[in-house]
């Protein structure tokens, strides 16, 4: 199969029952998504296919043959990643730092599709993310500081009058 | 010479009670810091670990014939391999077997292990072993392990473990392994509530539940020629050190543990866990293997212990408090893990942070067939204090009084003895104006709506264990500066806050300190990462060993100007007095003559009188103080908790946004001890043994109003006044929440508080009211 990984395209061959985050962690060395209750529950492994947040402790490697797949790795070189980094960091919006990943990159695709703009967004949109050092609230408080701040790429869009292009406003 | 100094050592340039950026922020924010499970050693294997399914049973037979004649397994191991090694371990009581060998004691047990080549074949390997048991009967509660005819779960002598810590081991009595007394007060007990005015008794319920740290127990260990190296996710890597070389048979030295980050801890990781099973493991299959648990296995590993309780609590009519009797029981299930000091502490919290004219505390510490309990943040307190505020609420009640006003009368003030015996150190914070500031921030005067609550809670912790820390700071010949020290960063930013307390020391940025995690093999020695230790034991001894390299800086200066040392200081990075002045890297050049060396400071912590016991301690009380309110639903019986205030009376916070953070965490576990989270059991098997299950507080939990309020009275026995925090907020929250339920009409005598059960009882007191 064919998988975009952090914007390389990888070939690989997989037992069809392996699982996205075996492939990661175990065959491709990208430890940045974590595993912890295997049920969809934590979202401590929580990746971005295609732009949308899955779990990949139950997502099948073989389901994203065609796709790209954004991992913490990659998306930590992108310029939009700054922005979550102020934000994350100079809140302290993480402690033990296991479901920090998980937790940016489900907010980076809330917010690229226009599903993070307040408080009431942050709260439903951050359901499938477990946290058991913080509390929460600091990482709402990152959130919402995020929601009102347009993404890079947007704002260039914007600034260009160019029509914003990408998968997720396809979708 | 280098540029002049701008600034003179003064507040503005104080590294300490600064909220500083986490030094660890980084890595984690990128997905790049390094937890044991992502550690990958050439030619390691995965272990798996065959467990019980029955609580109770004797091994008749096991048969590995299928495991072992699987392509990709290296080795099957069996508990009866291990029987020249003297296998049993645990740090309290020695009562338990690496892998059981003839009988298991609880579902979950570990009776066999395999190394294959991937976790795939381990796992498969491990359910094709075939074990034939023969059922033995169980004892799945509290009420069966202390019933007259309970099936015995040890025989024999309890023999203690390296940190029994806790004085002589009595003789066991049926299933108990430990028991705390306490006798003390002015009168006799039955005279005091043979005389009292108002009287409030019941019998409580307080469940088991998880600690859930999101990476589960995960350890690599390689074991080499005579030598063990573990990497492991454990809060207390000098004492997992101990107990492996004891098991082992080797020499101290010869075992190294190194901790990664850990995933979150609470206690779950606080003394020995998967270590002697994973070492064993590599023992017998010659090569490093990793075992990382699943969270159902994780759940068998580890868990907070179940309660019953029985509380009498007098008063006379005026709200003076005047007698408090405790009987206790606390499920530690199979094996005593640190359930001794459990009982202990929760017996000293028993009597809660009052005068009384006799208390009377009788707490036991009981063996069942069920997976082991052990530390979970606030242990002891966090059983106690519930139980007690909530009585205390009822006598104001009765007596008339606003719960806050009973506390103002009652509360123990600074310098007055905590324990009712008067032993141990006596109270060094000012409860009342704690408790005010508490109240204060949920609106305790604020007119309230009919099934709203608005409740507070005090109460005390020994905190701080054993205090012994060692330190050292080494600076290189560049002038940066590196902190050995053995506290665990499992989230609480210990590595943020030991690079600050060495940072103010030395008088430079701390962007040029870093801290790593513990290396047995270099570190110093320190106790343990718990008890709300890290930041008063080690941090102190970060602050002496920060003190003596400064000092080596200054003599090294003077040497070399051939000046006194006493008119030299130091100043931001440079070393000033006798009209000259040069930066670090300056005076270790001239100290060595070369440009290399490095100067190191060392520090230390031991008892300053004593032996430091738990009885003669504590290193200092934790505050545990928080208010609330709730909101409940008749209706449903659901509990929302819509506002909280907790306190921190850490004497200084050395970083207060940090300090803020953690009782954030505290809280919210608070809310999930108090609201949902509950392990249940059927004969002795534990049946939610899931996140789908097993419920944790997610983002919709958060109360709508979380208030951190921050005391610095620099009362604390630490660096700059400094002491503990992170555990009373949890400690305070249930107790806060259940006294603000009782307050909206719901007194409550068992947690959690989950809606079926608050609607049953809504629907008590409402028939017992038209009855």
């Amino acid at each position: 199969m064919r998988i975009g990984i952090n914007g390389t395209r990888r070939e690989l061959t997989v037992p069809a029952r392996e699982l996205l985050l075996d492939t990661l962690r175990d065959r491709l060395g990208l430890t940045g998504a974590k595993r912890s209750c295997d049920v969809q529950v934590c979202g401590t492994c929580t990746v971005l296919v295609d732009g949308e947040p899955v779990s990949s402790c139950t997502y099948l490697t073989c389901d994203a043959d065609g796709r790209e797949v954004l991992t913490i790795e990659g998306f930590a070189r992108s310029d939009e990643f700054a922005q979550f980094e102020r934000a994350f960091v100079d809140r302290a919006a993480l402690q033990c730092g296991f479901c920090t990943p998980g937790f940016m990159l489900t907010l980076k695709a809330l917010r690229d599709a226009g599903e993070l703009r307040d408080r009431d967004d942050v709260i439903a949109g951050l359901d499938g993310n477990v946290c058991r050092c913080t509390g929460y609230k600091s990482i709402v408080e990152a959130a919402e500081a995020l929601a009102g701040e347009p993404a890079p790429a947007a704002a260039e869009a914007r600034a260009g009058g160019a029509a914003a292009s990408g998968s997720r406003d396809a979708a | 010479m280098s540029a002049r100094p701008t600034a003179d050592p003064t507040a503005a340039a104080d590294r300490v009670g600064r909220s500083e950026r986490r030094k660890d922020a980084g890595e984690k924010i990128r997905g790049r810091a390094q937890f044991a499970g992502d550690i990958n050693l050439p030619r390691m294997l995965h272990g798996k670990v065959l467990r019980a399914e029955l609580p109770h049973a004797r091994i008749v037979s096991i048969d590995t014939s299928a495991a072992e004649a699987m392509p990709g397994v290296v080795c099957v191991l069996l508990g009866s391999e291990l029987e020249h090694f003297d296998p049993y371990w645990g740090h309290a009581i020695k009562d338990r077997q690496i892998l059981a060998v003839d009988r298991v004691r609880f579902a979950g047990e570990p009776v066999a292990a395999v190394a294959a080549e991937d976790e795939a074949t381990a796992e498969a390997a491990v359910r094709s072993i075939v074990v034939d048991y023969e059922e033995l009967p169980v004892a799945g509660t509290i009420a069966e392990a202390i019933a007259d005819d309970a099936p015995p779960i040890h025989e024999g002598a309890l023999r203690p473990g390296l940190f029994h810590g806790l004085g002589e081991l009595a003789e066991r009595e049926g299933n108990v392994c430990y028991r705390y007394r306490l006798d003390a007060g002015s009168v006799e007990l039955a005279e005091a509530e043979a005389e009292a005015e108002l009287t409030v008794e019941g019998e409580y319920e307080f469940p088991a539940v998880y600690q859930y740290a999101m990476e589960t127990h995960t350890v690599v260990a390689e074991f080499g020629d005579g030598e063990i190296t573990l990497w492991a996710s454990c809060q207390h890597p000098f004492l997992v050190r101990a107990e492996i070389a004891d098991l082992f048979n080797l020499p101290i030295g010869r075992v190294r543990v190194i901790v990664p980050y850990l995933g979150g801890g609470f206690g779950s990781k606080s003394y020995t866990k998967m270590e002697p099973i994973t070492a064993a493991l590599a023992w017998k299959a010659g090569r490093p293997v990793r075992i990382a648990n699943r969270v159902d296995e994780s759940m068998v590993t580890t868990r907070r212990h179940g309660m019953r309780c029985r509380m009498t609590t007098t008063a006379s009519r005026d709200g003076k408090l005047r007698s408090r009797s405790v009987r206790l029981w606390l499920d530690t299930g199979a094996y005593a893990d640190n359930g001794p000091r459990v009982c202990a502490t929760a017996g000293d919290a028993a009597p809660g942070p009052y005068a009384w004219d006799a208390v009377h505390v009788d707490a036991s510490c009981v063996y069942s067939n069920t997976a082991p309990a052990g530390s979970y943040r606030a242990f002891g307190a966090v059983h106690m204090q519930w139980i007690g505020e909530s009585q205390i609420d009822e006598l104001a009640r009765r007596a008339g009084i606003d719960p806050l006003e009973i506390r103002r009368r009652n509360l123990l003030r600074p310098g007055q003895p905590v324990r009712p015996d008067g032993t141990g150190k006596p109270l060094d914070a000012d409860l009342v104006g704690d408790v005010e500031k508490a109240a204060a921030a949920v609106g305790w005067d604020e007119p309230k709506g009919e099934w709203t609550g608005r409740g507070v809670s005090v109460g005390l912790l020994a905190a701080g264990a054993h205090p012994v820390s060692r330190a050292n700071v080494r600076m290189e010949a560049d002038g940066t500066v590196e902190v050995n020290v053995g506290t665990t960063e499992m989230g609480q930013g210990a590595r943020t806050v030991m690079a600050q307390i060495a940072a103010q020391e030395l008088a430079i940025d701390t962007d040029r300190v870093t801290v790593q995690g513990a290396d047995t093999r270099f570190t110093p020695y320190d106790r343990s990462t718990g008890a709300s230790r890290s930041t008063t034991l080690a941090g102190l001894a970060v602050q002496r060993a920060g003190a003596d390299l400064r000092e080596r800086l200054l003599k090294t200066a003077a040497g070399a100007w051939g000046v006194e040392r006493a008119g030299l200081e130091v100043a931001e990075g440079v070393v000033r007095g006798a009209g000259r002045e040069a930066a670090y890297p300056e005076l270790i050049a001239e100290r060595f003559g070369f440009v290399g060396g490095e100067v190191v400071g060392e520090g230390e912590v031991r008892p300053e009188q004593g032996s430091g016991s738990y009885a003669e301690g504590p290193v200092f009380w934790e505050i545990c103080i928080a208010a609330a309110e709730v909101g409940v639903d008749p209706e449903t019986g659901r509990v929302e908790v819509t506002r909280t205030a907790t306190i921190a009376d850490v004497g200084k916070a050395i970083n207060p946004l940090l300090v803020e953070r953690q009782d954030e965490g505290a809280v919210l576990q608070g809310v999930g001890n108090a609201l949902f989270e509950e392990m249940v059991y059927a004969d002795g098997v534990l049946t939610n043994d899931n996140l789908l299950d097993y419920r944790v507080p997610r983002i919709e939990d958060m109360p709508a109003q979380m208030t951190g309020i921050i005391v610095e009275n620099a009362d604390g026995p630490g660096p700059y006044g400094a002491k503990g925090c992170g555990e009373g907020a949890q400690a305070a929250t249930p107790a806060a929440i259940a006294t603000a339920l009782a307050d909206a009409g719901v007194p409550m005598n068992e947690l959690p508080l989950t809606p079926e059960r608050v609607w049953r009882r809504i629907q008590e007191l409402q028939e017992a009211k038209s009855r």
